[in-house]
């Protein structure tokens, strides 16, 4: 009896210990708005991404309309850097190095990946192993994997060379980065060997998710296991194919690194890629006007090669569960 | 069951096609493969593109320790194994020249950026996700065409930037301009790991009275831990790997990262650079290696994630 009392008073002295209810003030109203936390919470974010990001964007395009050299604000001279540059034999090299450049070393890389993807993809003994050592290349940074093709590519000692001829195959060394077509494959190779585990161990979390089940019924109904990649691997694949691909056409366009350390765009410009081009003449030559005109001829290569992969190998609502589109 | 299958196995003939299994068979239906088929159409063309994939590294470590008699003697010695490695390189590296303060300097640069791009990161994707203020959408979608801009398109006129705030061959430059490649990158990954948490459990915190500040910190971050990690070791690879914007902004070779001091600094007329070349290389590749080593699924998870989403 004691005890409910008790119970009965400490319930009522809360209830009125309350306060009377108040009404919420704009303040109040504010600390909840989901308008105004959500500008706070973005501010870091979008502070830090305005002015190293949107602001630089926007002032490369600019400088590309202007004379600007280092240490010295340009004036708007209009088109003259691309009227220049239209004229350039250099420029021109430079966008047909670089576009062979990202054809040859994507398509490969695409090819070899999906190749790796799918043998990694079997019943394998030390799988996760066997995974973990294949992103190495990705992981190591690119300039000091690049110091290794460099001193691999070495013109009188390189490895390659050697046990070529030890097999009998060559006669001399080859000359991988002084020969005009050899430093292009040669670089080609570097990128290829760099690229090739991104896109297999991003293929592969792809494939994990295809049910064998598929491919047991197609192998019921007779499929060759060409049938059973072309109708039933690659169509269920080919959203993170559009992806993995886009970023790999668009980190090998923009690539800078392994050039600059194997072959700073030499010999006589045959590796130059625009990006390293535009270096050479903005930060090494001091122009920056007409580095920022390379850097701002980029833009238009790369969003049409975003859009081809984009649109191109978009999501299908069947592979969603859908209805056929 | 498993002896009829070990025998279909044995004998291709029984089975319907056995011949067809080729390399994109999966789990179901791989025990169909005979040992020597295997052999050439998985285990083969599986350890040719292994080999290709390691021998740099493999060239790299033992050229680091080569004596430098053998370094360049290919016929006497055998290149491609030495039998009295030596120390003298690395020596040489890491005394001799100011490797270890470059050593020092990356790690320094990609902490910090690490860690502020991680800051920001989670504020913005969990406002992004859960607060879903007005125009969310279009700001993830801009996010998303940020972690699209390449470094290579940005770097003559962040330079000017740099250098109008003052911040030119200090590290504050590399601190403050590395999250503008990784904030994209971190946001985008956390807003997929924030949009698996439940609902119901901020709606719980919010009924007793939770800030939006204590919901993110006592019950969002503790279940996206796997989403940091991830974040977090990706984002230090990426700063480890970053070379032109540390290239344009950095010139005292005090205060160069490991990447760029190799090219710059290291590289000299020395017929026996090699040796301490690839020793450098090989030291500036070690720490993300064995991050990688013990992180591996959260790596991959922050690389596939990424992409998937």
């Amino acid at each position: 009896m004691q005890g409910s009392n008790l119970m009965t008073d400490v319930a009522l002295k809360s209830r009125l210990d309350k306060r009377p209810i108040q009404e919420p003030t704009s303040w109040d109203r504010l600390k909840v708005n989901k308008n105004w936390l959500g500008l706070w919470f973005m501010l870091p974010a979008g502070a830090i991404l305005m002015l190293f990001l949107a602001y630089p964007l926007g002032l490369g395009v600019w400088l590309s309309f202007t004379d600007a050299k280092i240490g010295r604000a340009g004036e708007f001279v209009g088109l003259e850097n691309y009227e220049w540059l239209g004229g350039d034999s250099t420029f021109l090299l430079s966008v047909f190095n670089t576009l062979l450049y990202t054809t040859v070393a994507s398509v490969i890389k695409f090819a070899v990946g999906l190749y790796l993807a799918l043998l990694l993809n079997e019943r394998l003994p030390f799988k996760a192993i066997l995974r973990a050592v294949v992103l190495i290349p990705f992981i190591v940074p690119t300039v000091l994997s690049a110091i290794a093709f460099w001193w691999i590519y070495d013109a009188q000692f390189s490895i390659i060379s050697w046990s070529l001829k030890q097999m009998g195959l060559i006669e001399t060394n080859i000359d991988f980065l002084g020969d005009v077509w050899n430093a292009r494959w040669s670089t080609i190779f570097a990128n290829i060997w760099r690229g090739v585990p991104f896109v297999a161990i991003t293929l592969l979390a792809g494939l994990q998710t295809v049910s064998p089940s598929l491919y047991e019924a197609a192998t019921i109904d007779g499929a060759t296991p060409w049938q059973r990649f072309r109708f039933i691997t690659y169509p269920l694949l080919t959203p993170i194919i559009a992806v993995v691909m886009t970023f790999s056409v668009l980190f090998t366009f923009t690539d800078f690194q392994l050039i600059w350390v194997m072959t700073r765009g030499g010999p006589v410009n045959a590796t130059h890629l625009m990006a390293t081009l535009s270096y050479q003449r903005a930060i090494i030559g001091g122009s920056l006007g007409e580095g920022a005109a390379i850097s701002t001829a980029m833009i238009p290569f790369l969003l049409a090669a975003i859009m081809v992969s984009w649109f191109g190998l978009q999501r299908r609502k069947w592979q969603q569960g859908g209805d056929n589109d | 069951m498993t002896d009829t299958l070990a025998a279909k196995a044995a004998n291709p003939k029984t089975v319907l096609n056995a011949s067809v299994a080729g390399p994109d068979a999966s789990e179901g239906m791989s025990y169909l493969d005979s040992l020597p088929r295997r052999l050439v159409t998985l285990y083969l063309p599986l350890g040719l593109i292994l080999v290709v994939l390691l021998f740099p590294f493999y060239w790299m470590a033992l050229t680091s320790v080569k004596p430098d008699e053998q370094l360049l003697d290919f016929d006497v010695y055998s290149p491609f194994w030495t039998w009295n490695p030596t120390f003298k390189h690395i020596h040489k590296l890491l005394f001799d020249t100011e490797y270890p303060i470059w050593l020092w300097n990356t790690m320094l640069v990609a902490t910090c950026a690490t860690a502020l791009s991680i800051f920001a990161s989670v504020l913005a994707a969990y406002a992004i996700v859960r607060l879903r203020y007005r125009g969310a959408q279009w700001v993830g979608g801009a996010i998303f065409l940020a972690y699209l801009v390449p470094p290579s398109i940005l770097f003559i006129p962040l330079s000017t930037v740099v250098f109008q705030y003052g911040l030119f061959d200090t590290p504050f430059a590399l601190i403050l301009t590395y999250p503008t490649i990784l904030i994209p990158f971190s946001t985008w990954l956390l807003m997929g790991y924030f949009k698996t948490i439940p609902f119901e459990l901020e709606e719980c915190a919010l009924i007793d009275g939770a800030s939006r500040w204590q919901i993110l910190t006592k019950i969002v971050l503790p279940l996206a831990i796997p989403g940091l990690i991830s974040a977090f070791i990706f984002c230090f690879t990426l700063c480890w790997n970053e070379f032109i914007y540390a290239l344009t902004f950095i010139s005292s070779t005090h205060y160069k990262t490991v990447p760029v001091a190799i090219v710059t600094a290291l590289v000299d007329g020395d017929v026996y650079r090699w040796g301490s070349l690839m020793a450098g290389a090989l030291i500036g590749s070690l720490p993300l290696v064995i991050l990688y080593a013990f992180f591996v699924e959260h790596y991959v998870s922050a690389m596939t994630g990424a992409v998937k989403e």
